[in-house]
C-alpha cells in the first residue's frame, strides 16, 4: 500500500513538471524550429557578435529589452521603436536577449534610431554627457587615454570640463565592437506575418 | 524568576509528561544531535552568502541613486553586481539555508537519525565552491546571458552535483523512516528533490533557439521558485506554525488539495514574463490562465496556515520563530495574489518591464522565503547547538529591520514601478520622464535595503555567538518577553 502510494506520488510529481515543460517549451520549440530567417535579416558580423558578448558581459540586458510590442499594448508603436518583433527576427540570437526590464528604452531598433557611432561612444563613456538625468552606468573601461591618437583610432570628443589634460580618449576594440553591435540593431525590414494586434483578450 | 518563565522543554510539550514522552523527548534529542554538524555548515555558509549578497544588492541599488559612484570599476558596474546579488542570495543563501532546514525537518519528520552524513558534507562543499566560482565569474563578466541561468556551466554543474548528494542523504533518511504518516512538509520536500534536478537538466538540454530559448529561460526562472524555493518556504511554514503554537494544522485535506493544485498549476506560470513579446499568443495566455489558477493552491495554503494561527496571535509576542514564520506565511498569501493579478494582460501592460516586478520578486523571496528561513534557524539552532540565543534584543532588532525594511522596499518599488510604467506608456512624455519619476522611490528602496542589511548583520553576529556557545548563558529560551506561566506549564 505504502509502495503504491509512493509510486503514485512519484509519477504525479514527475508528470506535472514534464507536462509543463512539454506545453510551454517542448511543443513551441518544435513548432518554431520551422521558422526561416527573413530576407532582410543579416547574420552578425564577427565584430558585432563580439560586441554582443560585451553587451552580455556588462549586463545591459538588466536594463534594456530587445522586443517590440504591438499596437494596443504599451506605447512601443507610438514611440517609434519599430514594428512588432516576430520569432523570425531572433533566429541568429544565442543566447536570446529579450530582457524583462525597461529602465532604459528598448534597443531592438536602436541602430535605425541612432546610427551615429560618435553619439553611442560618447553615451557609453558617460550617458549623462548626452542624456542628463540618465541612470545608466558609465563604461569608461571601453576607452583608453592616449598621448596622441593613431591613424585608425576612434577619438571621442568630450566636453571640456572632463577632457583629460594633454591626452586624447579613444575607443578600445571592445567599445567599437559594442557600438557596431548597437548600430547593427536594425529590424525594420518587412516580415510576412506581423501580428497587428497581439492582444486578443482586450478590445480597444 | 524561574517560576515566572517556562523552560524550553516544558514549552515544547504543553501536556502532561508521562514517561513515554520523556523517552520520546530523548529520542528527539538524539535525532537532533545526528544533524548538528551538517546543518550548522549549511546555515553558516548560507548566512555568509546572505551578508555578501545583501551588500551586493545594496550596492546595486545605490547605483541607481548615484550612477557615477564607483563608476570606473568594471567589477562593480550595475550589470555585473546585479547578477552577483541575485545568484548569491538565491543559490547561496536561500538554497543552502533551505537545505539545512530540510535536513533537520526530514530527520524530525521521519523520526530517524540522518543517514549518509558524509554526503551532506560533500554536498555543502561542492555547492559552496560552485557558488563562489560562479560569483567570481560574474564579477569578471562571464555571464551566460540568461537571467537565473547566469552561472557558467561548470559552476552550475558543481551546484547540481551538490544537490544530488544532498538529495541522496535525504532519500536514504526517508527510506529508514520510523513513521507511517507523512506530514505535508515532507511532500513538498520530496517533490522538490525530484523537480529541481529534472528542471535543471531539461533547461540545459541545449536544444533551444531564439524565442523558444526565451520560453525555456522563463519556464526555468519561474520554476526555480516553483519547484525549489517555494516548497522550502511552504515546508517550513507547514511545520513551524503548528509546532510553535502547539495545535495541529487546520486541515489535512486542504493540505492535499493545496499540494496537488500547486504541482499542477505553478509550473505553467513562467511565460507570463514574456507577455507582449514575440511568442505565440496562446503560449502567454496559457501561462496567464495558470497564474490565475494559482489562486486555488494559494487559498488552500492560506486558509490552512492562517486558521491555524488565528486565536493565537498572543504567541507572536513571545516567540521569535512564530513572528518570522507568520510574517512569511502572510507574505506568501500577499505575494501570490499579487502575482496572479500581475499576470493579467491589462495589469502587466503597465507593470511589466518596470521596478514593480522587482518589488514583487522581493516580497516573495524575502518577505516570504527568507523570513521563514530566519524563523526556522531561530528555532533549530538552540536545539542542535544546545545553547540558547544569547540576545533576544538582537533578534528583535533583526525582526523589525527586516520587516520594516522589506515593507518599505516593496511599497516603494510597487508605487515607483507603477508610475514608471504609466509614464512609459504615455507617448506624449519623453522616455527620460519615466526614469526621473522613479528616483525618489529608488532612494526609499535603498533605505529599505540598508535596514535589511542591518538586520542581517545582527543575525549573523548572533549566529556566530551561538555556534561558539558564547555570550551570556541562558537557561530559558530567548523569548521576546518573559512568558507568564499558566496552569498547563507547571512541571510535573
Ligand atoms: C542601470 C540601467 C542601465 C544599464 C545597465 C544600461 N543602460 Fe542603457 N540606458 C539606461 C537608461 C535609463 C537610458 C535612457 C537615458 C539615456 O539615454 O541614457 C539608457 C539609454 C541607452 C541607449 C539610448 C537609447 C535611446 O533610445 O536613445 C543606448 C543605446 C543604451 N542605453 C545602451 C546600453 C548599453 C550598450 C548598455 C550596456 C553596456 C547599457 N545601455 C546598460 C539604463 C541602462
Amino acid at each position: 500500500m505504502m509502495f503504491i502510494r509512493s509510486f503514485i506520488f512519484f509519477l504525479g510529481v514527475l508528470a506535472t513538471l514534464l507536462l509543463g515543460w512539454a506545453g510551454l517549451v517542448g511543443i513551441p520549440n518544435f513548432m518554431i524550429s520551422e521558422v526561416q530567417p527573413p530576407k532582410g535579416l543579416e547574420r552578425y558580423t564577427y565584430e558585432q557578435s563580439y560586441g554582443r558578448s560585451i553587451y552580455i558581459r556588462e549586463g545591459c540586458l538588466y536594463c534594456h529589452s530587445q522586443q517590440v510590442r504591438p499596437a494596443g499594448f504599451g506605447a512601443d508603436q507610438e514611440r517609434f521603436w519599430g514594428r512588432p518583433s516576430v520569432p523570425a527576427d531572433y533566429v541568429y540570437d544565442k543566447p536570446h536577449l529579450l530582457g524583462t526590464m525597461r529602465t532604459g528604452p528598448d534597443l531592438f531598433n536602436i541602430g535605425a534610431r541612432q546610427s551615429s557611432e560618435d553619439w553611442h561612444l560618447l553615451h557609453l563613456y558617460n550617458p549623462r554627457i548626452v542624456s542628463p538625468g540618465s541612470v545608466m552606468p558609465p563604461f569608461p573601461w571601453l576607452f583608453e587615454e592616449k598621448i596622441s591618437a593613431a591613424p585608425d583610432d576612434k577619438v571621442i570628443v568630450l566636453p571640456d570640463s572632463i577632457t583629460p589634460r594633454e591626452k586624447v580618449v579613444v575607443a578600445t576594440r571592445e567599445g567599437r565592437a559594442l557600438t557596431a553591435y548597437l548600430i547593427g540593431m536594425n529590424h525594420t525590414y518587412p516580415v510576412s506575418q506581423v501580428p497587428a494586434h497581439n492582444d486578443t483578450t482586450k478590445k480597444k | 524568576m524561574a517560576a515566572q518563565t517556562t523552560t524550553k522543554e516544558q514549552f515544547i510539550s504543553f501536556a502532561s509528561h508521562t514517561t513515554e514522552e520523556v523517552s520520546e523527548k530523548q529520542h528527539r534529542v538524539e535525532i537532533d544531535d545526528s544533524v548538528t554538524s551538517p546543518v550548522v555548515l549549511y546555515f553558516l555558509t548560507g548566512i555568509g552568502w546572505l551578508v555578501f549578497g545583501s551588500l551586493a544588492g545594496l550596492l546595486a541599488a545605490l547605483k541607481f541613486n548615484l550612477p557615477d559612484w564607483l563608476g570606473g570599476t568594471p567589477f562593480l558596474t550595475f550589470g555585473r553586481i546585479r547578477p552577483v546579488h541575485l545568484n548569491s542570495v538565491m543559490y547561496g543563501w536561500a538554497s543552502l539555508a533551505g537545505a539545512g532546514m530540510i535536513v533537520w525537518l526530514t530527520s524530525r519528520l521521519c523520526r530517524a537519525k540522518i543517514k549518509e552524513t558524509w554526503a551532506l558534507y560533500v554536498s555543502a562543499v561542492l555547492w559552496n565552491i560552485g557558488v563562489a566560482f560562479g560569483l567570481v565569474s560574474l564579477f569578471f563578466g562571464y555571464n551566460q546571458g540568461m537571467e537565473w541561468l547566469e552561472f557558467p556551466k561548470p559552476a552550475g554543474g558543481l551546484i547540481a552535483l551538490g544537490f544530488l548528494f544532498f538529495a541522496y542523504s535525504i532519500v536514504q533518511t526517508f527510506r529508514k523512516r520510523q513513521v507511517e504518516h507523512l506530514y505535508v512538509s515532507l511532500w513538498y520536500i520530496l517533490a522538490s528533490l525530484i523537480w529541481f534536478p529534472l528542471l535543471y537538466v531539461v533547461a540545459n538540454l541545449g536544444i533551444y533557439h531564439g524565442v523558444t530559448e526565451a520560453a525555456m529561460n522563463w519556464w526555468f526562472g519561474h520554476n526555480a521558485l516553483a519547484v525549489w524555493f517555494t516548497p522550502i518556504g511552504l515546508a517550513g511554514a507547514y511545520y513551524f506554525i503548528p509546532k510553535v503554537i502547539g495545535r495541529p494544522i487546520y486541515s489535512y485535506y486542504l493540505g492535499l488539495l493545496g499540494f496537488w493544485a500547486f504541482a499542477l498549476f505553478y509550473n505553467w506560470n513562467g511565460i507570463h514574463h514574456l507577455v507582449g513579446g514575440p511568442l505565440p499568443t496562446w503560449l502567454v495566455t496559457v501561462s496567464i490562465v495558470a497564474s490565475v489558477m494559482m489562486f486555488v493552491p494559494v487559498m488552500a495554503v492560506a486558509v490552512n496556515h492562517h486558521l491555524t494561527t488565528i486565536g493565537h496571535f498572543r504567541m507572536l509576542k513571545y516567540s521569535p520563530t512564530l513572528r518570522f514564520v507568520v510574517f512569511g506565511s502572510m507574505s506568501y498569501t500577499a505575494v501570490s495574489f499579487q502575482g496572479s493579478i500581475e499576470s493579467l494582460r491589462s495589469f502587466s501592460e503597465v507593470a511589466h518591464f518596470t521596478q514593480y516586478t522587482i518589488g514583487h520578486a522581493h516580497l516573495g523571496v524575502y518577505g516570504f522565503l527568507s523570513m521563514i528561513l530566519f524563523g526556522a534557524i531561530y528555532y533549530i539552532m538552540p536545539r542542535i547547538a544546545k545553547w540558547e540565543w544569547p540576545y533576544p534584543k538582537l533578534i528583535k532588532l533583526h525582526f523589525w529591520m527586516s520587516a520594516v525594511g522589506i515593507a518599505l522596499y516593496v511599497v516603494a518599488l510597487n508605487m515607483g514601478g507603477w508610475i514608471q510604467g504609466t509614464m512609459m506608456n504615455d507617448p506624449s512624455l519623453p522616455f527620460i520622464a519615466s526614469v526621473n519619476a522613479t528616483k525618489p522611490y529608488l532612494w526609499a528602496r535603498s533605505l529599505g535595503g540598508t535596514m535589511m542589511l542591518v538586520g542581517h548583520l545582527a543575525f549573523a553576529y548572533q549566529f556566530l555567538l551561538i555556534i561558539y556557545r558564547s555570550g551570556p548563558t541562558r537557561y530559558v529560551p530567548a523569548w521576546f518577553e518573559l512568558r507568564k506561566t499558566t496552569e498547563e506549564d507547571k512541571p510535573v
